[in-house]
């Protein structure tokens, strides 16, 4: 199942050269870029693990890039995503998140429901593969 | 109607034809290099060697425009030459001539020296290296000092980490960052021997002269002037004296000597209007510097100490 998180996921994944361009976009605002990455799309899970620092001071997308390849190279089928943080009210805040690798296969999500105390009724999703 | 095919088809074909001179117009390279002409003291063959450079890859662009040329010329540079002869003010106009000529994207110059590439300990120089490696990507990095990133003595030392991961990105990412070494000369001819990679890879070596008396009395004067200050032809005589014996001095760096001495000057300028400034000093007193300003300097003492044992 397509997963559908950050901006861009209902489109087709991106070229490389188009995410140049995204992050072109990005280090023009001043944004600093880090790289994630993880095997657990569940929606819940915001926390993915983080390849190298985020990176500060950039000019130039080619750095991001490198990195980007590095990773993918590390971990080829795996969910990877560019987060951009802007630092103007005085603290890091995500401005723009996008994912720029997917595993060939994807897991599903699957919805488990569970009866609770009288008719209420309990969600959850699980990411099977 | 008709003619519509023959435009698309032009459009596919490369131009025949190619002018240089409208290129060199365009491009904006005509006014860096009368900019560097006139704001750069002397440095004659590093202004040659520029020019040169520079209708190089002018070139080399109209080459690429009529479907000539396939590969990016390899950019790398090294700049020798003696403490204070303008490397790194050379390193900056660079960065921008590059920029205007397109073959870097951004333009910016990043200067570090070993400190911000090589680590304290285990694994932590590549990750240095990388994060100053991709501050400069799209610019110029510019390596100041660039023989101690090699220590022979040590052979567990982690510059030759950092200089495995320079030379890896400087071969792979030729269109990403131009990198620019800079030393001393005689030094930097021992790194180049020790590392036969870099000096490979480096296209350009520049060496930088020394500048001579006049031109660093130009300079002075250039300086004072940026800061708003003036000589009087008293202080400009002492002054070309002051040159003539700190250049016999150990320790001489050419013009950052003389903008220490200026610095002291104007010290001792400030000093004297307080002591002598009786009532309200105008403009003209405030931006002179007169020659007892310079007199003082303790290069004429020196000078003066060393000629009476020389008499005695």
């Amino acid at each position: 199942m397509r997963i559908t998180q950050g901006c861009f996921s209902f489109l087709p994944d991106l070229t490389d050269d188009q995410i140049v361009a995204q992050v072109e976009y990005c280090l023009s605002n001043d944004w600093a870029i880090g790289i994630e990455f993880t095997d657990d799309p569940h929606p819940r899970n915001t926390f993915w693990e983080m390849w190298g620092n985020p990176m500060f001071d950039l000019k130039d997308a080619a750095g991001v890039m490198m990195e980007l390849k590095a990773c993918r190279k590390a971990n080829p089928d795996s969910y990877i995503r560019l987060n951009a943080f802007d630092s103007t009210r005085g603290f890091e805040t995500v401005r723009m998140s996008f994912i720029v690798n997917r595993p060939k296969v994807e897991p599903k999500l699957d919805l488990t429901r569970t009866d609770v105390m009288g008719r209420r009724m309990d969600y959850t999703l699980k990411a099977m593969r | 109607m008709t003619d519509t095919p023959d435009a698309s088809k032009a459009v596919d074909q490369p131009p025949a034809t190619v002018d240089l001179a409208v290129e060199f117009a365009a491009s904006g390279v005509g006014e860096i290099l009368d900019e560097l002409d006139r704001e750069l003291v002397g440095l004659k063959p590093v202004k040659q060697r520029i020019r040169e450079i520079a209708a190089l890859l002018l070139v080399e662009r109209a080459r690429q425009k009529l479907g000539l040329s396939t590969e990016t010329p390899t950019l790398h540079m090294s700049f020798t030459g003696n403490p204070g002869t303008g490397k790194t003010t050379v390193a900056l106009r660079m960065a921008n001539l590059l920029h205007r000529l397109g073959y870097v994207r951004k333009g910016h110059l990043v200067s570090v020296t070993r400190d911000d590439l090589v680590g304290q300990y285990i694994g932590h120089t590549a990750p240095k290296t990388k994060e100053i490696l991709k501050k400069a990507m799209g610019g110029v990095l510019f390596i100041d000092e660039a023989y101690y990133l090699y220590r022979p003595d040590n052979e567990r030392d982690y510059g030759q980490e950092a200089i495995e991961i320079l030379l890896q990105v400087m071969e792979n990412q030729r269109d990403d960052l131009v990198v620019i070494l800079a030393g001393y000369g005689d030094r930097m001819d021992k790194f180049f021997a020790s590392n036969p990679g870099f000096r490979s890879r480096i296209a350009h070596h520049i060496d930088f002269p020394d500048y001579s008396d006049d031109e660093l009395l130009h300079i002075a004067e250039t300086m004072l002037e940026g800061q708003n200050y003036h000589l009087n032809a008293e202080a400009r005589a002492l002054m070309a004296h002051y040159i003539e014996l700190r250049r016999a001095q150990p320790l001489f760096a050419n013009a950052r000597s003389i903008r220490n001495a200026l610095d002291r000057a104007r010290l001792r300028q400030a000093n004297r209007l307080f002591e002598t400034a009786s009532g309200p000093v105008g403009a003209e007193e405030l931006s002179t510097i007169k020659a007892e300003d310079i007199a003082m300097s303790r290069v004429f003492q020196i000078a003066e100490a060393m000629s009476d044992k020389a008499a005695s």
